[in-house]
């Protein structure tokens, strides 16, 4: 692997080209991005809209496969491997949060925490999820329907949901695209908190350059080609 | 996590949501329509199973218009076996006490039976009318008599009354609740009296050219039965029928079979529009869990689970369905056997628990074929679709949904046709019906979309919206009009039928007729007749015979293709004889013979058996009458009028042919209901003369059909109900629809009033539509069977098209209503800001 400057590399994109056809022709979304990203890391997505971040995350995160290229996710290329496979490997290493939080509408809060970890086979599925629900601050609303909760508590129990399964790495698409400022604050701080804590990678795609500024590294996309792979300060 | 966790624990709140209570009404409404109609027919085949191995009352039945000779009692009695002697005929009671309801007399099917009666199975009577039955192993004694409770309700009498039975007046002892040779299944006509028949020879009731059925009954050692059945054959006369037990509780059976199919195809219409409901909110319910199965797939859900957790939900809605049906349609059936309880013989056992089993097997075949492809598309849905909204799974194949629902259609249909042939004809039938009336349908919501243009904004907007969807509201127009259409037809029609029938009755027609009168009482009865101002009527010979040969040819070996014909040259005839042509008669071929004929026999034919057997002008006929050869050569063809209530004949001989065989009479009058009493006096001087009174009789197929269509109504209510959960589930495939452009309309300004309007104006075209279509569906329906099947012209009947669109309108806007009231009263603000989980 040609990018592969560190070992312990837990997600690496190679050459990856996603190509859609549309009524106008063949219509390149990402064009030859390669990178890796070590174990712990916090890296953050940006560009314009269109730019081809949700591409890349989806590509990541094995909901789509590129058109050429491939990922390598814990040492897997998930071209290789069929839906259920590239289920498997998510069930086992991924964990998501969504700007519309994506909760399950029949399922109350405890049980969307459950839920990655059943599918993951864990036995201690039910004290998990209460734990971490309480480290979200949502332990007296944890048998609440989504219906019942306001937007940020719908994102907390989404990253309890996240990490509950303590993913090597955790993909955030505009975690705070659909709160208010103060609530979205809120969300990161709560976000980053849980990252330290469990060291787990993060990587998130933001319009937000205030929680751009917060990740170890900022890749920008544009019209599909990664423009630049920025590291913060140390 | 096992797939039946998740599945349990989610299926709480989605049984909450409105596509799933569509579903499960669908169900339900399927399960109720079938298990309303299982019940009734495992009741009605239950009592037929009960009661088939004694249903001769005897191993061997041999049933004789003429007394049984006593070499055959002595035959019986070589090989061992038991034998009974019984007669039925016809008769008019009379109660004995002065002070009755009813001093018209009830016609009744009288049994007279021996000691030995019944050799199979037991009589049951009860003390008294509705007390507890039990099993009597007597017959009346003589002087006494059992009546069953119809016709002591017909005369007004109760057990201790004495009946006038021919010239003896005899003592009701108990009410008859159940004999072993009743007829299963539809009552007859004439309620039964069973007597002793020790007690005939002085009532006067059996006279020469009587119709009289005597029959032996034959029970004993299997073995020495079919030996004697063997042994018998050959000495047996043509006429006399033969028939085993076997035999007959096989047709029991098959009666009891046809009116299962008939029920079950009538509720498979339900099933049908149930399944519709179902392809509609399974869509529905697949699209809805789109996002929460890209989700689950997202955090590491493989498609096995998502197809388990599915089939799983499906599995339990089904159950759920089945248990909801299952006592709707017990509370359905209980009423539907109240609504047809005196129509049925004897009383229905309980019901089983086999209906419910198939109801079960059918709810899951309706699922597995109308929700299962929407939800098997939900195992492809693309992770992606949690970052893109617009990723959708591709569509299932056509070709793959019309096959499962189509094999599920004809899996279901199998049952109630149970024969290949027939089931690819219907189902052929099936689809082109619905193609065409969905094309009814489309045709129907373009014209209504074409008033748009002159209308107000309310208006407008919901005619709009009818002909922007298109295909559903095509769908629901059809499912509608056709619930309405049966309704129509067995409410509206049903009456206009029995109204023009009776209505094309003269009431100068005549209104009773008498049988059985010996040629020497035609006097003296026209002297009662004209003591009371009444004209003697005419009185018609009868002369019992049987066809022997055509042209020389024995009749056993002539080639006729159509059955009737085979039947009416096999079985026994009615001869008459006349001078001139009856008025009700029109001769269509051939000539009748001159006034004052006396040469050799000739004879008459009627049209329609002409056409039937073959038989024309020039074919000789030769009958065996009283065991003596008639030759008559046929010489005109006749049209009968047999709607002129006259005594009619297919076959009239010229003057003088018949003299000398025993005759008896008919004779047809029209008495006023006034006058009716004056048959009390008839019968008892004349106790051999049976009087039918045709009014009743009216009335007693008219309260028949009545009820039976009542009944056949109930099941249909299903088809109705069927159709509201296709409105419901057609509005909840559009409601994410309907709610943002209520919200956006009153965003732009519109009142509540005026999104309301609109949404009315909406189901009103709809109602309109399909209530145009059941009535056209109806009046159709209608001139077919009045013309083809009761040869009445047929009346336009405006009532029928007003009620159809009325009804139509009614019912689909106060349902729409229930249907969309959520997306009327949606809060703007919230449908436009997207508010979601």
């Amino acid at each position: 692997m040609s990018n592969s400057s560190s070992s312990d590399a837990v997600l690496a994109a190679h050459r990856l080209v996603k190509q859609v056809t549309s009524p106008e022709g063949s219509l390149t979304i990402l064009d030859d991005v390669s990178f890796t990203v070590a174990a712990g890391e916090t890296v953050a997505i940006v560009g314009a809209s269109g730019a081809g971040k949700s591409t890349l995350l989806a590509l990541l995160a094995g909901l789509d496969l590129p058109s050429s290229g491939h990922v390598l996710l814990n040492g897997r290329n998930l071209s290789e491997l069929d839906e259920d496979g590239r289920a498997k490997a998510r069930a086992d290493s991924v964990g998501f949060v969504f700007q519309s939080f994506h909760l399950v509408p029949s399922l109350n809060a405890l049980e969307n925490v459950m839920l990655p970890l059943e599918l993951a086979g864990a036995d201690d599925a039910r004290p998990r999820s209460q734990e971490i629900i309480a480290e979200v601050g949502l332990a007296e609303r944890a048998l609440h329907y989504p219906a019942q909760l306001s937007g940020g508590e719908k994102q907390r129990v989404a990253i309890a949901r996240a990490f509950a399964t303590e993913p090597a790495v955790l993909f955030a698409d505009e975690p705070t695209g659909n709160l208010d400022s103060r609530t979205g604050e809120k969300i990161v701080e709560l976000m980053f908190e849980l990252n330290r804590r469990s060291s787990t990678t993060l990587v998130l795609v933001t319009h937000d350059n205030q929680l751009a500024e917060r990740c170890d590294r900022v890749l920008s996309l544009d019209a599909g080609r990664l423009v630049s792979d920025v590291q913060a300060a140390a | 996590m096992s797939a039946f966790r998740y599945a349990r624990r989610s299926f709480g709140r989605e049984l909450r949501s409105g596509e799933v209570l569509v579903l499960l009404a669908a169900v339900t409404l399927a399960v109720a329509a079938l298990t309303a109609v299982s019940f009734l027919t495992d009741r009605i085949g239950k009592a037929v199973a009960r009661q088939a191995n004694e249903v001769l009352a005897a191993d061997l039945r041999l049933r004789s218009a003429e007394p049984i000779p006593d070499e055959w009692r002595s035959l019986a009695a070589d090989f061992a076996l038991t034998t009974s002697d019984t007669l039925a005929f016809p008769s008019v009671l009379f109660s004995g006490s002065e002070d009755s309801a009813s001093a018209g007399g009830a016609l009744s099917t009288i049994k007279a039976v021996d000691e030995a009666y019944p050799l199979r199975g037991a009589v049951r009577t009860s003390a008294d009318l509705f007390t507890e039955q039990r099993e009597v192993d007597t017959v009346p004694a003589r002087g006494e008599v059992w009546a069953d409770a119809a016709l002591l309700a017909r005369l007004g009498a109760k057990v201790g009354d004495t009946l006038a039975v021919g010239e003896l007046d005899l003592a009701v002892t108990a009410v008859l609740t159940y004999r072993p040779d009743q007829s299963i299944g539809f009552a007859s006509l004439a309620p039964s009296l069973l007597m002793n028949v020790a007690d005939i020879p002085d009532s006067g009731l059996i006279a020469e050219g009587s119709r009289v059925s005597y029959a032996l009954l034959v029970a004993g050692d299997a073995e020495a039965v079919s030996e004697f059945n063997e042994s018998i054959e050959g000495l047996l006369p043509d006429d006399v029928r033969i028939r085993s037990q076997e035999e007959s509780s096989e047709r029991a059976f098959n009666a009891a079979d046809r009116a299962d199919r008939f029920l079950s195809l009538t509720a498979v219409i339900s099933l049908l529009l149930s399944a519709v409901a179902i392809a509609m909110s399974a869509r529905r319910f697949a699209e809805r869990r789109m996002d929460t199965v890209a989700l689950m797939k997202s955090l590491g859900a493989t498609q096995r689970f998502v197809i388990m957790v599915s089939v799983l939900q499906l599995v339990a809605l089904g159950v759920i369905g089945v248990v909801l049906g299952s006592t709707v349609g017990f509370l359905a059936e209980a009423g539907l056997s109240y609504i047809i309880a005196d129509l049925i013989a004897g009383d229905l056992p309980d019901p089983g628990l086999a209906p419910v089993f198939l109801a079960s097997i059918s709810a899951m075949l309706l699922l597995l074929g109308f929700a299962l492809p929407s939800l098997l598309q939900l195992k492809d849905t693309p992770p992606l679709r949690v970052l893109r909204h617009d990723a959708e799974p591709p569509s299932p194949s056509r070709l793959m949904v019309a096959g499962v629902s189509l094999a599920a259609v004809a899996a279901l249909l199998y049952r109630s046709v149970g024969d290949p042939q027939m089931l690819v004809i219907l189902l052929g039938g099936v689809i082109v019906i619905g193609c065409l009336l969905y094309l009814v349908g489309r045709g129907l919501v373009a014209a209504m979309g074409r008033f748009r243009a002159g209308v107000g904004v309310a208006w407008r907007y919901g005619l709009a919206n009818v002909a922007r969807r298109g295909r559903a509201s095509a769908v629901q127009v059809v499912a509608f009009g056709l619930g309405l259409t049966v309704l129509l037809l067995l409410t509206l029609v049903r009456t206009d039928l029995l109204d023009g029938w009776r209505n094309m009755l003269d009431t100068s027609a005549p209104n009773h007729f008498m049988i059985n009168i010996q040629p020497d009482e035609r006097e003296s009865i026209g002297a009662m007749l004209v003591a009371e101002e009444l004209p003697i009527p005419r009185f018609d010979p009868l002369v019992r015979a049987r066809m022997t040969h055509v042209n020389g040819t024995p009749v056993k070996e002539l080639e006729i293709e159509n059955e009737d014909g085979r039947w009416f040259v096999n079985r026994e005839q009615n001869l008459s004889w006349s001078e001139d042509l009856a008025d009700s008669n029109e001769l269509v071929e051939g000539e009748w013979w001159p006034a004052g004929y006396s040469g050799p026999a000739l004879v008459s034919i009627e049209e329609e058996v002409s056409e039937e057997t073959g038989l024309g002008i020039g074919d000789v006929l030769e009958f065996s009458v009283a065991g003596q050869s008639v030759e008559a050569r046929i010489t005109s063809v006749r049209k009968v009028n047999w709607d002129s209530f006259k005594p009619n004949f297919f076959l009239v001989f010229s003057p003088g042919a018949l003299d000398g065989f025993p005759a008896s009479y008919i004779s047809a009058l029209n008495v006023p209901a006034a006058k009716k009493t004056l048959f009390a006096g008839l019968v008892r001087q004349h106790p051999s003369v049976s009087v039918i009174d045709l009014d009743s009789i009216i009335s007693q197929v008219q309260g028949i059909i009545e009820k039976a269509s009542l009944a056949v109504q109930v099941v249909f209510m299903f088809t109705l109900l069927a159709g509201v959960a296709v409105l419901f589930a057609a509005v909840q495939s559009t409601i994410d629809e309907r709610r943002f452009e209520s919200a956006m309309l009153r965003a732009l300004g519109a009142r509540k009033r005026i999104v309301f309007s609109g949404v009315m104006t909406e189901f009103a075209a709809l109602g309109v539509a399909a209530g145009l279509l059941a009535a056209a569906g109806a009046s159709a329906l209608a001139a077919v069977i009045a013309v083809q099947l009761f040869e009445l012209p047929y009346a336009f009947n405006p009532t029928l098209w007003l009620a159809g669109l009325s009804a139509g309108v009614a019912i689909v806007c106060f349902s729409g209503f229930f249907a969309a009231r959520g997306a009327i009263n949606a809060m703007p603000v919230d449908v436009l800001r997207g508010a979601r989980n």
